[in-house]
Parts: structure tokens; sequence; C-alpha cells
């Protein structure tokens, strides 16, 4: 049967709170509206409003409280209605959350989830465009996950809720109703901290994650078509701690590296991952290792103004074409 | 004379007499008292490093609400609640290794002073953002709420860290949903070199309780029995599900913000004025009326203290730092990736 990704968020949700009465989904809104997004729909009827809470508007409380929850043995599911307003709790991540286990020398765990809607692409401008994941990237004590696909959005979601350490999981919203897959029946869970091959090439890979991985598979197709490329594409599906060894793998295999992301170039995980290549796969390199995102600029509203900054199918197309042709 | 923890004190059939808990209590704050004293000696001597933040002179406030508490209730200290670890149970000689830095410390090295917490004992270290462990204390007493448990969080803050946002977010949804939570606010009139004419435009923090929707205390924060016996009733209504509370406490910080800092904007005028309202000798007048033989009682719990200390110290200066490939462990409980090497 077909799943969006959206309901594939809510599928995990549901099953996870079944599976285990300390998960918890606290946040603006998730109650009795379901969620802006409806992520949350039909939770609270069938678990009830000890298990469903609605806040107020207070991001730094929900993460701070989901800490105290989870020191003593809950696992939240915090929401940040926007990934936008996750600079709110910026404090009670970085310093609360993903410290407690390394302060306390290891006496306590913190197994917490923070979801974030986030992504451009859908006339949010400024402030429910965003993609702040490369803010959290760089915190050890934290994981960071962006799933891309409906199978990743519930396997990640499921891994993330069982881990017990604090996960930021980065859902994007363009995603939630254009991405619709065939979903396996029964429990089935995406490793974290291991990327994909989501398309098996030879000549140019293109590593990316998140709201760019259509795109990329796109590209990657009309490339194939048009002018016999065959491009690997890897999903990262986390950012922390990244997939080191699929990278480095990638990169010895075709030589030649687009890394893409919607996140801004300066500062985006892309600068990481260029790094990783170029010091474990220097020799195999057989062209700079080129990265491809949204311009180094804020998320424009006026459609023009945002289409010039993203990326798309055809600028990575373009950028695999100037890369296989070095 | 036993020394049982503060808040088994109580409960003890020989505190129904009060002579048993009058002398308990003065145990403890003469221990807190000590234990600080000796670290801040500690730290002259570069034995204990970096920052060092001295509660002497508030003692009765530490000592008078974990003297009310239960032993499933969680606490979240501040940077001069020393106190509270010790009133909880903690083992003295770990507190001391956790100054130092060893491996044998709560942190086992990897924070300092106050920032880690003994979990065993239901006390949680917050960070130097100071407020932020508000949330959290709400965050447990949300737990408690929907789990149904008797027990109780508990926060302590200075008024200046009542000018932080997270401090109006936590008690805000405290006071929403009438969470089991505590708020004690130690008010020593300065935030560093902050004068609380700087810090806030009213006089008491427990005046905003109201808007909050909860009760707020004001209390003499040098007066132990004042302190305990408030702390004891509004404890047992939030335990009886009346919601939130919050007690402040008025009191007087004897050294500067740090042991670094000589405090030159505070005048010696007023250091001496609330010296002369010392919390343990105030108590001590207490006792003597009581009719317990306050000399023989001083000099008795005086070593007593003092040798706990000492054995901490020296359990401390004994115990080994941890191996220097520690300052990677501890970040994560659930190995993740491909080779779960963590």
């Amino acid at each position: 049967m077909e799943v969006t990704y959206l309901k594939a968020i809510n599928q995990a949700l549901f099953e996870e709170m079944r599976r285990d009465e300390n998960v918890l989904v606290i946040g603006e809104d998730v109650a009795e509206l379901g969620g802006a997004f409806k992520v949350t729909e039909g939770l609270l009827e069938a678990f009830g409003p000890d298990r469903v809470i609605d806040t107020p508007i207070a991001e730094s409380l929900i993460v701070g409280a989901g800490v105290g929850a989870a020191v003593l043995g809950m696992r939240p599911v915090l929401e940040m209605q926007f990934a936008d307003f996750i600079s709110c709790a910026f404090d009670q991540i970085v310093n609360m959350a993903a410290t407690m286990r390394y302060r306390h020398g290891g006496q306590v765990a913190c197994p917490l989830v923070v979801r974030a809607p986030s992504g451009a692409g859908v006339h949010g401008a400024l402030f429910h465009s965003q993609n702040p994941e490369a803010w959290f990237t760089r915190v050890p004590g934290l994981k960071v996950v962006t799933p891309a696909t409906a199978y990743d959005a519930k396997g990640l979601l499921k891994s993330a809720i069982r881990d017990d350490d604090p996960v930021i999981y980065f859902e994007h919203k363009r995603l939630y109703r254009s991405v619709k897959e065939d979903l396996p029946e029964g429990d089935f869970l995406t490793p974290i901290g291991v990327a994909e091959v989501k398309r098996e090439g030879r000549d140019v890979s293109v590593i990316t994650y998140g709201g760019t991985l259509h795109y990329s598979l796109d590209a990657a197709r009309i490339a194939d078509k048009e002018d016999g490329l065959s491009v690997e594409v890897l999903d990262l599906r986390t950012l922390l701690p990244l997939d080191r060894e699929a990278i480095i793998a990638t990169a010895k295999k075709t030589g030649k590296v687009l890394i893409v992301h919607e996140d801004r170039l300066t500062g985006g995980i892309g600068g990481e991952v260029s790094a990783i290549i170029a010091e474990h796969a220097f020799e195999y390199l057989d062209g700079p290792v080129v990265r491809l995102a949204m311009a180094d600029t804020h998320n424009p509203f006026s459609p023009p103004l945002e289409a010039f900054a993203l990326p798309d199918t055809d600028k990575i197309l373009k950028a695999v074409r100037r890369l296989a042709a070095y | 004379m036993k020394v049982v923890r503060a808040s088994e004190a109580l409960a003890s059939p020989a505190s129904q007499a009060g002579l048993e808990t009058d002398l308990q209590l003065y145990y403890w704050m003469k221990l807190v008292r000590a234990f600080e004293e000796r670290v801040s000696r500690l730290h002259r001597q570069n034995k204990i490093f970096g920052g060092v933040y001295s509660g002497a002179g508030q003692e009765a406030i530490v000592t008078g609400v974990c003297a009310s508490l239960e032993p499933g209730d969680v606490v979240f200290p501040l940077h001069r609640d020393l106190g509270v670890f010790l009133l909880r149970g903690a083992d003295p000689g770990r507190l001391m290794a956790q100054l130092m830095g060893k491996e044998a410390g709560f942190s086992r090295g990897k924070d300092s002073f106050l920032h880690a917490g003994d979990v065993e004992h239901g006390v949680f270290g917050s960070t130097s953002m100071l407020g932020s462990s508000l949330p959290v204390a709400v965050g447990a007493a949300l737990k408690f709420q929907l789990k149904r448990e008797s027990h109780i969080a508990v926060a302590f803050f200075g008024e200046g860290t009542s000018s932080r946002g997270d401090v109006h977010e936590a008690m805000n949804f405290a006071g929403v949903r009438k969470l089991p939570v505590l708020f004690v606010c130690e008010n020593n009139r300065y935030a560093y070199s902050t004068p609380i004419e700087k810090q806030m435009a009213i006089e008491n923090v427990a005046d905003r309780a109201q808007a909050y929707g909860f009760r707020g205390h004001v209390c003499p924060g040098n007066d132990l029995l004042a302190v305990l016996q408030l702390s004891r009733s509004v404890i047992s209504r939030i335990r009886g599900g009346d919601g939130p509370a919050l007690i402040e406490c008025k009191t007087y910080r004897y050294h500067g913000h740090s042991e670094h800092d000589p405090a030159l904007y505070r005048s010696k005028e007023e250091l001496v004025a609330w010296e002369s309202r010392d919390p343990i000798q105030t108590y001590e007048l207490y006792l003597e009326k009581k009719g317990h033989d306050l000399l023989a009682v001083r000099e008795r719990t005086e070593q007593q203290v003092q040798a706990v200390v000492q054995q901490a110290v020296e359990f401390a200066e004994q115990s080994p730092y941890p191996p220097p490939q520690d300052a990677l462990t501890d970040l994560y409980a659930t190995p993740a990736g491909r080779s779960s090497a963590r």
C-alpha cells in the first residue's frame, strides 16, 4: 500500500507509542489539532492526554522539559512546529541535552527526539524554510538524521525513539505529500549512522540527503538516458555521525564526487564531507570535490528569488555533466 | 550520634521528641559550612582549580529545604548549592574528588564543580546557562504527574537567574499544568557585581508567582527554622496536588561571586550586618534555648564534621585522575553507525 512520507511518520509514532508506554509526544498544537501539518493526527484519541501534550509557545521549555522527563525514564518526542524555531531551543539542545550524559560521567542517558519540519520550496520565506541541521552536526552527544524517503522517515524515527541519546530528526516538509512509497508490513528500522546507496553508478557520485535526494535521482536518470552517464547517488540519511565508510567508498569507486544539499553552501555539511574525501580518498580522485547547495543568502519569499537560490534537478544535472567531463 | 540523611532525620521516631532532629539539622549546616570552607582553602592552595563558588552564609536554605524532602524527590541545584549534594546523601569523598577533577568524581573528570549530579540520590547537575535547569525540573515534575507518582522536583536559583527567559517559560508551564515542582529562590542581593536594583524592578521574586497562577512565599533565609517550617508546609501542599510553589529566601553570600572575586562592589558594613545574622549562630541560640549544652554540642559537632571533611580530602587527593582518552567517553549511550565502537 502506498504511504506518504507524512503518513509514514504518523505510523512510526503510532507504532512506537503502542510498543512503549513511556513514549510521549509534546509540542505546540500536537494534541488537539493533530499538528500543524497533521503529522500527529489521531494520537490524542488513541493514547490520551497523558501521552500527547499541548504546550504553550515555549520551545526552550519544550526541550528542557523533555530532558527532565527523559532522564527519569520517559522517551519524549518533542516537536518544533517549524525547524526554524529550533533556534529558540538552541541552548537546551546543545548545552543541556547534548552534555547530560557526558558531564554526569555516564550516570544518566537522555533518550529524547526533537522532530523538526525543515526545508524550502514551499513559499515559506525566511522563517518557515530553514534547513538548520548544520548548527547541530558539530555537537557531540547529539545525533542528527534527515530522512528523504517514506521508508527512511518511518525507519529513522523508530530508531530515533528507541535510541537512548538525544536525536534531532529533520523531516522535510516539502516531501510530506509529494513522496509516496509502498512500505513493508511490520516493524522495520533504518539504522542511525548508516548511509544508503539509493542508485548505483560508476562514473560520478552524488552525495546528498533530505530535500535534494529526489532531485539528484531525477538528474541521475536524465544523465543516464541522455548522456549514458552512470551516476551513483548516496543518501547520507544521518548527518551525525556521518557514515565515513560509505562516503569514502563511493569516492573511491567513481573518483568524481558532487555533494548536494538544500542547506547553504558555506558551513553546510558538504564541507565536512569534502574534507573526509580529500583526506581519505585523495589518490582515487579524478576531479575536484564539488559542492552544490543553496546560495549563501536567506530563504527569499518571491518565487523567482527562491528558485534562484535553491538547488534543483537542472542545476544538479549541469554540475554532474561538468564533473563527468573534467 | 549516628548521622542519618537530613530527610530521614525528620521521619525518624526520635524526631517526635525534637531533640534528635535539632542536632541532626545543626550537624548538616555545620558540615556544609566546613566542607565549603575547606574547598575555598584548597582552592587558595591550587589543589582545586577552575571556578569555585561558595555558598557560605546561605546554609540554612539548602538544609531547611532538603530536610523536608523524601527519597524519591529530585533536586536541581545551582553553583552555590553544594550543600544539596551532602544533604541528599552524596558521598563526601566523591564530591571532593569531583571538585578535583578525579575519576571518582560524579563527572568522572568531565565537568567541573556542580555541573554533574549524583543521580543515585536524585540530584541532577545544571549547566552554566543559569535558569536552564528550571525547564528540566519542570520536565521531571511532568513525569511525576503523568505517572501519578507522589514525588516532587525542586529547582534552586538566584534572584539574578530569575531574569532569564527559561525561568519564565518553566514557571508558566508549571502553573498551567499545576505541576509538582518547588522553585527555591536564594535572593542574596547580588548577581556577581549586579545589585538587585539593576536586576529587577520589584522587591520580591516571590511576587511573580501569582502571575503564573501559583503562590510565592518570602522567608528569612538565614533562619533555619523558618525555612524548615515553610518548606514542610509548602511541600506537603505540592505533594497533595496543589500545584507549584515558589519560596524566596532572603540571604547573603559571604564570599564573592567566585573565589576569584574580592566583591569590592559591596560595602564592609553590609557584610558585617549580615554576618551578625549568621544562620549557624542564629540556630545555636535556638539550641541553647531548647536546653542543649551549646559549647559541648558545638565542639562535638565541629570535630565530627572536620573528620568527615578530612576523610573526604584524603580520599580525593589519593584518587587518580581519569586516563587521558576518557576525554572521548560518555558521549553516547547507544552506539550508532556501522562500527558501533563507542
